[in-house]
């Protein structure tokens, strides 16, 4: 690690969420720092995606604080999130397979023609979008048939690169990735992983849900351990083993007592 | 498919009733004067569809804004009195929508409710009676006037499937409908306002509904409580077979106006083959399964 810590990105400090009597977040703090991956890990209903739709404003938290850049923050719906500059890949995807792959790129996010009328009236201008989902999915690598054709026509993996390019287009600056590479081919997933390590080498801070702990030591540099909606563990990556991981996710092992 | 399918069964009538007059100009005149209220309320129908709603209050917003226009533009003239019936339509799309979305009851149960309640109003407002129109302006812009040799009727038509295609494909709500429709919490999670969406979604086909009314006013020069109230099923059938998505995320506006050529062209050639009511109705119901199960199909392909 660097003697430097970088300056962080996203702070939540005490999020606390919960569903009727099921407490999904119990007082969690999270910091996503500029330049480095953080791996959030833990096991199926630890809290992980309900971490992420908090962030991403899909879930409002019952308790906390998020800071941006040092500046506590509401954010109340996803697009006080995107006006942030927080992009989020979620477990879903969020694609809507009746649209073509340029209109999921640019999903309420639209380009529109014809000066402030056409901007009023959100006339499309599509011919400017397929361009630029060409050049994007391009720069990112993905390849797709054709820009045409429906989403729910592609491939899993297809339709799973062109969610992560969505998150990864713009530039942002902290992207969320909920199991990104969970339905990808092996070389789609290496490309994944390439588009991770070039997000942090343009200084992001990302933040990776997986269950791969080959991924975790090969692109991240911090770990959190989520469990039963408690942070139980908070690693530099390097200094433990698969081993260790996985058992602060089953639970053997804890790092810290929740205060 | 539904294109083929009009083709089809024009064919086969025009074959069958060769000398009963299906393909003579007056008769297809007769199906296009048919056709054009089914093809605006199916148009409407595609939006609310499209996002996954469903509208079925619209044969009987189209009967209260018959009356509604009869009356108004006796009291207020015809630009006013159109205004007002077209406002009073999308203000019962909007009640639906808020209800619909605001106390999380589903489009398919309120609608039924605010069906019988038009209903009802629209039967007290002149005690089922039927109300004259005389306004002159009124009869030629929705009935039976005409530009040159085309009917005023299928001017509306064109001018509604040109509008409607328009907006579904090249407007950012036309594409948001779709989204809200093919999977609500992923249009949410990317920041779509699925709620105000959902609500313009049955707007529009409210607004269609009033209009759709307002044409059968003009076509028969009254209005009645009952105008188009029997239209519903035969919309959404024209809708469904014109490729829109029962389930939302998918709609057609060509597809739904095509559908209505073939609903007023199974109508008008069942009459004409000489069936009774009950046959007529036999064979219909028949064929709209029919036609509704190869359209589904060729969805599940693509």
């Amino acid at each position: 690690m660097n003697a430097a810590a970088p300056a962080a990105a996203l702070e939540a400090e005490g999020l606390c969420k919960s569903f009727r009597a099921v407490r999904a977040l119990d007082h969690v703090d999270l910091t996503l720092r500029y330049g480095e991956v953080t791996a959030l890990l833990g096991d199926n209903g630890a809290g992980k995606s309900t971490f992420v739709k908090c962030v991403a404003g899909v879930y409002a938290p019952d308790a906390g604080v998020l800071r941006v850049d040092g500046v506590a923050t509401s954010i109340t719906t996803p697009d006080s999130a995107r006006a942030l500059g927080i992009e989020t890949v979620h477990q879903t995807l969020a694609v809507i397979d009746t649209l073509d792959v340029a209109e999921n790129l640019f999903l309420n996010r639209e380009h529109t023609r014809g000066g402030p009328i056409g901007a009023w009236l959100g006339v499309l201008d599509k011919k400017r979008m397929r361009n630029e989902t060409g050049h994007i999915l391009e720069r990112l690598g993905i390849r797709i048939p054709s820009l045409r054709h429906p989403m729910g026509a592609l491939s899993g993996g297809q339709r799973q690169a062109v969610a992560i390019g969505r998150a990864t287009a713009w530039g942002r600056q902290i992207v969320m990735l909920d199991e990104p590479a969970a339905a990808l081919g092996v070389e789609q997933a290496a490309r994944v992983l390439e588009l991770i390590l070039n997000l942090r080498e343009g200084g992001a801070a990302v933040l990776l849900i997986t269950h791969n702990m080959d991924r975790v030591s090969e692109v991240c540099d911090r770990a959190v351990v989520l469990r039963q909606g408690r942070k139980t563990a908070e690693v530099a990556v390097g200094d433990v083993t698969k081993d260790d991981l996985v058992a602060y996710i089953t639970g053997a092992k804890s790092q810290q007592a929740h205060s | 498919m539904v294109y083929a399918a009009a083709v089809l069964i024009f064919g086969l009538f025009a074959v069958v009733l060769r000398d009963d007059g299906f393909v003579t100009a007056s008769n297809l005149l007769n199906i296009g004067r048919q056709a054009a209220p089914i093809a605006v309320m199916a148009v409407g129908m595609a939006f609310a569809l499209g996002a996954a709603e469903i509208d079925l209050s619209i044969g009987s917003v189209a009967a209260l804004s018959s009356l509604v226009v009869a009356d108004a533009i006796g009291s207020f003239g015809f630009a006013a009195g159109v205004a007002i019936t077209l406002a009073i339509g999308m203000g019962i799309g909007a009640v639906n929508g808020v209800i619909a979305v605001k106390v999380r009851i589903p489009s398919f149960l309120v609608t039924l409710g605010t069906l019988g309640i038009v209903s009802g109003v629209a039967r007290n407002l002149n005690n089922l009676q039927s109300l004259p129109i005389r306004n002159d302006t009124y009869l030629n812009v929705f009935g039976a006037g005409s530009l040159g040799p085309i009917s005023s009727l299928l001017i509306w038509t064109v001018i509604v499937g040109v509008v409607g295609h328009l907006v579904l494909h090249q407007l950012r709500w036309g594409r948001h409908v779709l989204a809200v429709g093919a999977d609500r919490s992923a249009a949410g999670a990317l920041g779509i306002k699925t709620d105000r969406v959902r609500i313009t979604a049955l707007i529009a086909s409210a607004a269609a509904a009033s209009l759709a009314g307002m044409l059968l006013a003009g076509r028969l020069a009254i209005g009645r409580h009952d105008l188009g109230e029997n239209l519903l099923l035969t919309v959404i059938a024209a809708v469904v077979i014109g490729g829109t998505n029962l389930f939302g995320g998918r709609a057609s506006v060509a597809g739904a106006i095509a559908g209505s050529i073939v609903m007023a062209m199974l109508n008008n050639g069942l009459i004409l083959m000489g069936l009774r009511v009950a046959d007529q109705l036999i064979a219909r119901g028949a064929i709209i399964i029919l036609a509704v199960a190869l359209s589904m199909r060729e969805q599940k392909e693509t």
